[in-house]
């Protein structure tokens, strides 16, 4: 099948606009007939949930955590883009756009990018009138920097917690909607499964974390701002509850899931320090601006990294990449430190690590200017590490950061099915094949504040509804499907816990379908994962009651989905003959270790439809058009 | 290292409660505390028994859901430290740790080490917002901030809303917490024109939450994983008191 991405006519300017005056409308007094249900508390559904009651829906939103606040944009460190240009350096909405098409590798839909380059400007006004204390110059003006190698200044951030702040201006406008009662707040509940009735998205089950009970509810949409799946890798920069189940149950009901195995590799984490590892921490970018980065010559090479010789180092970067040395782009970073790890290279105590070095920086300018340029990173460091890196080199290794793969959405963020309305990094939409800096953050609030409340009317204006309630027979068949599939994970009576299946499942996923993949070993990992799904259903073990709050079924459920979910990356990896952005397939490079794209084969969006478990899902195509943008070779020469 | 473990178990909100020992040998300096505790529970789980269960996600110290009471300190005893960033090689070989619930009447607790602070919550639905809809915000750059005022405003909005605050103090009390709102929004321009009514709203439902008195202890301070100063408590009870006796103090009542 080819999807339309209904795409509105006109020029690229003009769309938003045109397509705004051209929905149909909801009156006021017919707001408050609508229900719609909200999955997420992020940046995307905090500030769905608040524009939505604002304007007079009936909202109802979800969230496993105790309390909104705690979603995982809490996290998001540097910076929101916006095309404000306020340091007067030439930016603007086209360049926003156009930056962000070519750093997603032509694999971005470009009328949705170039939208939301537009609405990027009403997102810091809406941020700043809500009392979010961006960063300011003496003069009280805004304050912006240059953030993930940008030429520009278009950052805007809060010290280091930019998405805290941001998380928590969206979470005071809902929660005041919660106090007017315009919003239904569920916490510590968990979608599990989506409910359609005749073709269209109509509710939800759900569980309640804390007693166990299945239920279910009925709306007239259901929006997902369920977030990002790259803790299918077990260890990433994600935090620890992040979880594919919703998406991955809407596409079990016929959602198509588009792109999966776009995934974003961030090269400078904290690494692994053994089995224990629950998550890896992300460090700065900009540590690389002055650190060097190196591994030793010889495999195996023990000694402490300063009894370790110039001539016996190798500073890969530098040497595989004179002109952009330690500053090559973030994929050819990881894929390089990757190399001379598998070389036997890799320093510290599991050999998955490279040295960051500041010694000659230290020698250069000086402890106080690297103090001041770095202090608090440093800090981090050593609490986390133990390590001084005044005096020894930091250990870095590239961690999974975000997916952006997701759910197929069309132009007004609906997925195929109708009724389905997909939100922030749940959704597929703007980043193409690699994401850059500090436009996670924003495409979220952009979404969440000044896309879906428009079309969202639009759909309900143009749509029939029947009536139903949760005592349709299908919301039955469903809440049925979820206590079956509880009641059988409550009964396996195996030796592993879910965390070690967990663990194993990260394992296949990052050595054969992690920072380089080739068709060899994707089609191992193909016979893997479902093996270990196998074994999942069979030596599983369980403990407590499903009637309680019971962390072990938690995770267990998730597991199970991320085992079936996993193959679908896999299929799209594999099918996926090209490299392009995060996506690196071995077979296609240029000499200089480039991602070698297939304009010809592959310019197009691939949407998976669910075919069973096990069974290879169908791929469907949505052709993608550059006419604004011409495509070209991403070089950083 | 050997490290031996008195944690709190506590099957529901109706079971009594009581401390358990647990015995670990093969802790790794590296750990971090809840990686320990994982351990811990990995161990358990394998036995067929009930893991421990606690409130954590982030792990890197911003989302607020990690908890614990270590050895009698909230969040354990490094300064500015959240028990996710928390290192078992703070601790030495043969340590007996004890570890406990955030315990307050107003965080009653959950199961185990889980505790109930959806407290924090309502108080920020009461009034711990601007009150300004999607849409209706002027150009950013024409509301301006004095840096200075600005960086006040983000020492205070950096509270996490972890709750340490209120384990550490003898009576209970929410009073860090609630300042730190009251005082982000009080420094910004944004601010002002609900300043009064947010002050009286916040402190209102923080009384009806069940929160203790502030007698002063600063403890909270103390405890506090982001370092937010107790200076934003005088802060919040200046504001208090001037809102109390001004024209907005009936017009809240009348509106109640
Ligand atoms: C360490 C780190 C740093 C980052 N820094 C930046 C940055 O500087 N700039 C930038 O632009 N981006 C950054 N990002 C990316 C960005 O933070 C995320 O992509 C973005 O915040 C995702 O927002 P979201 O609203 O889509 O989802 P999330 O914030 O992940 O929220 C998901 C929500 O869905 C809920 N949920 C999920 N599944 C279920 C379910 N089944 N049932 C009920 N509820 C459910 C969760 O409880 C949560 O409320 C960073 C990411 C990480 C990991
Ligand atoms: S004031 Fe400090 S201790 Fe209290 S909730 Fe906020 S961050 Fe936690
Ligand atoms: S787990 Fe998030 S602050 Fe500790």
């Amino acid at each position: 099948m080819i999807l339309d991405g209904k795409v509105p006519s006109g020029r690229i300017e003009e769309k938003w606009d045109k397509h705004r005056f051209e929905m149909k409308l909801v009156s006021p007094a017919n707001k408050r007939k609508y229900k719609i249900l909200i999955v997420g508390t992020g940046l995307a559904g905090a500030s769905a949930a608040a524009s939505l009651a604002e304007l007079g829906y009936n909202v109802e939103v979800f969230t496993y955590h105790d309390s909104p606040r705690r979603a995982h944009s809490i996290a998001a460190q540097g910076g929101i883009n916006a095309a404000k240009n306020y340091p007067n350096d030439g930016d603007s909405i086209w360049r926003l756009f156009y930056d962000t098409v070519k750093g997603g590798d032509f694999r971005a839909r470009e009328a949705n990018v170039y939208r939301l380059a537009q609405v990027s400007n009403n997102i810091i006004d809406q941020c700043v009138a809500q009392g979010v204390p961006f960063a300011r110059e003496y003069s009280g003006y805004l304050a912006n920097r240059s953030f993930g190698g940008a030429q520009l200044s278009r950052t805007f951030y809060a010290r280091g917690q930019t998405g805290q702040q941001l998380l928590l201006g969206a979470y005071s406008a809902m929660m005041r909607q919660v106090g007017l009662k315009k919003i239904i707040l569920h916490t510590r509940t968990e979608m599990l499964d989506l409910v359609v009735i005749d073709g269209v998205a109509r509710g939800i089950v759900t569980r309640n974390l804390l007693n166990g009970k299945i239920e279910s509810f009925v709306g007239d949409a259901v929006v997902l701002a369920t977030g990002g799946y790259s803790n299918v890798f077990f260890l990433s920069t994600n935090a620890q509850a992040c979880n594919v189940t919703a998406t991955y149950r809407a596409y079990k009901r016929g959602a198509f899931f588009a792109n999966p195995a776009f995934t974003q590799i961030h090269p400078t984490c904290i690494p692994q320090s053994g089995e224990h590892q629950s998550k890896l921490t992300l460090m700065s970018e900009s540590l690389r601006n002055d650190g060097r980065v190196w591994v030793p010559k010889n495999p195996g090479d023990k000694r402490d990294p300063r009894d370790i010789p110039e001539d016996e180092r190798d500073y890969f970067l530098e040497r595989m990449y004179p002109s952009y040395g330690n500053l090559a782009p973030r994929d050819i970073a990881s894929r390089a430190a990757k190399r001379v790890c598998d070389e036997g290279r890799g320093v510290g105590p599991t050999g998955n690590g490279v040295y960051l070095d500041f010694a000659d920086a230290i020698k250069r300018l000086g402890k106080k200017v690297i103090e001041e340029r770095y202090g608090n990173l440093f800090e981090m460091y050593e609490r986390i590490t133990g390590d001084n890196p005044y005096e020894t080199p930091m250990r870095i290794y590239p961690a999974p950061h975000y997916t952006m793969g997701g759910l197929w959405v069309d132009y007004n963020l609906m997925s195929n099915l109708p009724g389905l309305h997909v939100i922030g990094e749940a959704n597929f939409s703007d980043h193409g094949a690699n994401r850059l800096g500090a436009s996670a953050l924003m495409q979220g609030l952009a979404d969440g504040y000044f896309i879906l409340p428009y079309t969202i009317g639009h759909y309900f204006a143009t749509t029939k509804l029947e009536k139903v309630t949760t005592d349709h027979p299908e919301f039955k068949k469903v809440e049925k499907e979820v206590e079956e599939r509880i009641k059988k994970i409550m009964s396996i009576n195996g030796k592993k816990t879910p965390t070690q299946f967990h663990r194993e499942l990260g394992k296949i996923m990052w050595n054969y379908c992690g920072m380089s993949r080739n068709e060899q070993g994707l089609k191992t990992a193909l016979e893997l994962v479902p093996k270990l799904r196998e074994e999942f259903w069979q030596n599983l073990t369980m403990v407590g009651e499903e009637g309680d709050l019971n962390i072990v079924l938690e995770k267990a459920l998730r597991v199970a989905d991320f085992l079936e979910f996993a193959e679908l990356m896999l299929w799209d990896a594999l099918e996926r003959n090209e490299s392009c952005g995060g996506h690196f397939r071995e077979e296609h490079q240029y000499p200089d270790g480039e991602a070698k794209r297939d304009d010809e084969n592959f310019c197009h969006v691939a949407a998976w439809e669910f075919t069973g478990v096990g069974n290879k899902p169908i791929r469907h195509i949505e052709p993608l058009v550059f006419e604004y943008v011409p495509l070209t070779v991403r070089s950083y020469k | 290292m050997k490290i031996t473990l008195h944690i709190w178990r506590q099957k529901n909100s109706n079971d009594k409660g009581h401390f358990e020992t647990y015995h670990l040998d093969n802790v790794i300096e590296d750990m971090s505390f809840l990686e320990m505790l994982d351990v811990l529970n990995e161990k358990l789980v394998a036995e067929g028994k009930e893991p421990v269960a606690f409130d954590h996600d982030c792990r890197e110290g911003i989302c607020g859901a990690c908890s614990l009471t270590i050895n009698g300190i909230p969040h354990g005893p490094e300064k500015n430290t959240t028990t996710c960033q928390l290192h078992m090689r703070k601790f030495k070989d043969g340590d007996e740790i004890w570890v406990e619930p955030f315990r307050a009447r107003a965080f009653p607790v959950i199961k185990d080490l889980i505790v109930d602070r959806s407290a924090f919550d309502r108080i920020i639905q009461a009034g711990g917002f601007i009150s300004v809809n999607t849409g209706q915000a002027p150009e950013a750059n024409s509301i301006l901030v004095p840096k200075q005022n600005a960086d006040n405003a983000m020492d205070a909005a950096q509270c996490i809303g972890c709750g340490a605050c209120v384990a550490a103090c003898p009576n209970g009390a929410a009073m860090l917490f609630v300042a730190a709102k009251v005082s982000h929004f009080a420094y910004l321009p944004q601010g002002q024109p609900e300043r009064k009514r947010r002050v009286l709203a916040m402190v209102e439902q923080m009384q009806k939450e069940g929160f203790g008195n502030c007698s002063n202890f600063y403890e909270c301070g103390a405890a506090c994983p982001k370092g937010i100063s107790v200076r934003f408590i005088a802060l919040m009870n200046r504001d208090y008191l001037k809102a109390s006796y001004s024209e907005e103090k009936l017009e809240f009542a009348e509106k109640e």
